[in-house]
């Protein structure tokens, strides 16, 4: 247990926090990830790509910054921004999910064309993944792209496709060998949004917002050039970006904030003649919650520890989805009760709280214990493959496929 | 920047389990058990053999020197065991309280006897957790007085370490005139826990015994029932998802039925990260005094909590099998109920921890 940094480490510290001195004057203001980022994000995003604090493994040659991976070095860049409130580099399903695919997968074209403008923010991706018919089961999907000249012609529909809407490109699995079995037929394809015969519709979910979108196919025709990996090997490539999507849904630093301001929520918040803080129910679940974050956080860092020293942290691993997107939930459902009849205030409503953000993150949230595998799926993951429990029988039935 | 054991510790845990698991077995544990007898003379004195009794007594009083940490994994390792033997109070909390407390001459006249196991310590600090059943001891010009529940480690001890109602603490040997032990029995056949009932009984105070030596040989006590606690969640859970694997009902392994499967998922997902957070109010302990006592508070109610989830689920895993004497699977059960209520239930140290945040007025 060494839980200092190396003199190496250190200077890096201090490298980044004079930067953020200099230069925190042009961060920008606000901003929320799902959209497209404005014009002095991208600038932002540009500076911070020179300095290697975003992009910072990418290759050179494909506009990054190419430093070697250090993954205490990514992690005190993440503290040191987080400390300042100044905002990090871009995150999106481009940036998180399909430039490491490029980067694993991809030919040398590919890379070139789209890692550069995507790690820039100028290029905007979506997912296209899960279907009406095809959540849990996603092999199971059925958007067809059959064979045409040198054309794949697509027809079917997507769903949960955030950033349709602004989207430019989109990262696609389609299945192109229907008399296969359901893994072996998929081929991950990328293609422009404004492709002829596609239909974007928001979906509206339970916090009033279109945080989504489902995503029409009719005949939409892509070169066959641009599919990633080989034709029928798309599982394999939505495998690795699906690997870069579960590492992304727990941070524990984004968690403590959180909680911090749950606590500054019962220190002023007051009922009657005393604060909520000396309830002595609500307080004893907020400390219940602060012992669990506490165990959450420790777990991280020994996971990034197992992994900057080359291990594999297993269980500690596995488990991160499941447990801090319900740790989560709970610091919100926790915010909701401690404000009382308050807690039901939405939308601008007077006496409302922190702009509504414990009731929009508390419906949120339960969107992300659904989505990017689901609580039963994780659970499913976490006993086969950490436990080594025995698999479910596969089905027999007609209509099945192996 | 390691956030992880070392091989040395590691070497120190697994030399521990070995001997547990071929020594102390779960046939040994049952005979101590029936013998009502709460601790192994055997597995004192093979634990004696490893150095355990001296874990973080400093080498120049023949003890091992080493961290809460390593403290931490035997008792960690015990708790896997359902090891029969005395460890949180007497080879952790009484050799800090004199190492912390102890003027020279006490730590000369008790550490070296302390470090082999030639003498043992048992502590009476239960009435500086929670008073209960009017429990109090009075100290008066050298002289004690009152009743002490849930004393550590209780059985065959040669000292008492003794909190008195200001927090300051004294050694009472067992053989002291006007002192009288009682044993207590618990749920638990591992462990001893007794009362002291002290009419004019001579004692030494620890000159550096004041509140704040109470205070940390507390954290350490409580950072080890946690880590008790940890080790035996994870038998329980290694036990369910064996059984899991072979018990078959409807043709098939009910481990392969999501019902059970995710009961196993649940215990490990809420169980595992309890692991870093052993390490690192042990870890704290030594290095973050800042942090200590924050830590140790969540250590011990949130392995509290968990555990309770993970005894009663793995035993639900066992079916009809797990309420039986047969599987012995109470044994953990039993471990970690005991380890949940001694130092402090998980509801009264969170409101400690709330406390020393200053979230209430202390």
């Amino acid at each position: 247990m060494d839980l200092t940094y190396s003199a190496e480490h250190q200077a890096f510290r201090r490298e980044v926090l004079d930067f953020l001195e200099a230069h925190r004057h042009a961060a920008p203001k606000g901003g929320g990830a799902a959209q497209r980022p404005s014009a002095e994000a991208v600038a932002w995003q540009k500076l911070l790509i020179a300095h290697g604090y975003a992009a910072r493994t990418i290759p050179k040659e494909y506009g990054g910054y190419g430093a070697a991976p250090d993954i205490l070095k990514s992690r005190i860049i993440g503290e040191e921004f987080a400390r300042a409130g100044v905002p990090p580099g871009l995150q999106s399903q481009g940036i998180s999910m399909l430039v490491p695919t490029l980067l694993e997968l991809g030919t040398e074209d590919q890379k070139r064309q789209w890692i550069g403008p995507t790690i820039h923010g100028e290029v905007i991706w979506c997912q296209g993944y899960s279907e009406p018919g095809s959540g849990s089961d996603l092999a199971s999907l059925q958007t067809r792209a059959t064979e045409d000249g040198d054309d794949f012609v697509i027809n079917g529909q997507k769903i949960w496709t955030s950033t349709a809407r602004e989207a430019d490109m989109i990262f696609c699995l389609v299945r192109t060998e229907p008399d296969k079995g359901k893994h072996d037929g998929i081929s991950y394809l990328i293609f422009s949004m404004k492709t002829l015969g596609i239909e974007v519709r928001p979906l509206v979910t339970m916090t009033g917002h279109a945080e989504f979108n489902e995503t029409f196919f009719t005949d939409v025709r892509v070169p066959k050039s641009q599919i990633v990996g080989k034709r029928g090997q798309g599982w394999f490539v939505a495998n690795a970006t699906l690997k870069h999507e579960r590492g992304m849904l727990g941070d524990p630093g984004q968690l403590e904030s959180r909680f911090l301001a749950l606590a500054e929520l019962m220190r002023t918040e007051t009922a009657g003649d005393g604060r909520i803080m000396d309830n002595p129910i609500l307080r004893d679940r907020l400390l219940r919650l602060q012992a669990e974050l506490a165990a959450m956080k420790f777990n991280g860092l020994r996971v990034l520890s197992a992994s900057a020293n080359g291990g594999e942290a297993g269980l500690a691993r596995l488990i991160v989805k499941l447990q801090s997107c319900e740790l989560a939930h709970q610091i919100s459902a926790l915010a909701i009760d401690a404000l009382g009849e308050l807690g039901v205030l939405y939308d601008g409503s007077p006496h409302l709280r922190s702009h509504g953000s414990w009731q929009q993150a508390y419906m949120f949230q339960l969107g992300l214990i659904i989505g990017g595998g689901t609580a039963q799926i994780q659970k499913n993951i976490i006993a086969e493959r950490g436990l080594g429990m025995p698999r479910e029988p596969k089905p027999t039935t007609e209509g099945s496929r192996s | 920047m390691e956030f992880g054991l070392s091989s040395e510790q590691r070497m120190l845990q697994d030399a521990v389990a070995r001997y547990l698991a071929e020594q102390s077995p779960l046939r040994h544990v049952r005979d101590i058990a029936a013998a009502a007898k709460p601790c192994s003379p055997d597995v004192a004195a093979g634990l004696a053999d490893l150095g355990v009794p001296g874990v973080i007594i400093p080498a120049e009083f023949g003890g091992m020197g080493l961290g809460l940490l390593e403290a931490a994994l035997v008792a960690e390792t015990l708790g896997f065991s359902v090891a029969p033997a005395h460890f949180a109070g007497a080879h952790v909390m009484a050799p800090l309280a004199i190492l912390l407390g102890g003027s020279d001459s006490q730590q000369q006249a008790w550490l070296p006897q302390l470090a082999t196991g030639a003498a043992r310590a048992a502590v009476a600090v239960s009435q500086a957790v929670e008073v209960r059943d009017g429990v109090g001891v009075v100290a008066r010009d050298g002289w004690l007085d009152g009743t002490a529940l849930f004393v550590l480690d209780a059985a065959d001890a040669d000292l008492f370490v003794v909190a008195d109602t200001t927090g300051a603490l004294h050694l009472v040997a067992a053989d002291a005139p006007g002192l009288t032990q009682i044993p207590l029995t618990t749920i638990d056949k591992t462990r001893s826990v007794g009362e002291l009932r002290m009419t004019g009984v001579k004692a030494d105070p620890l000159p550096g015994g004041g509140g704040r030596t109470t205070r940390r040989i507390i954290d350490a006590g409580r950072i080890m029932l946690a880590a008790d606690i940890l080790g035996a969640g994870t038998a329980m859970i290694e036990q369910a998802v064996a059984y899991a694997g072979t018990r078959v009902q409807f043709g098939r392994p009910i481990g392969s039925f999501q019902a059970v499967k995710h009961m196993c998922a649940e215990m490990a997902a809420a169980l595992e990260p309890c692991r870093s957070l052993v390490w690192y109010a042990a870890h704290a302990f030594d290095h973050a005094p800042d942090e200590s006592t924050l830590m140790a508070c969540h250590a011990k109610s949130h392995l509290s909590e968990v555990g309770r989830f993970v005894a009663r689920t793995s035993t639900e895993v066992h079916g009809g099998m797990g309420f039986t004497d047969l599987a012995g699977l109470h044994y953990w059960f039993k471990r970690i109920g005991l380890d949940r209520q001694l130092l402090g239930g998980p509801e009264l140290v969170r409101n400690e921890a709330a406390r020393v945040q200053g979230w209430i007025a202390a």
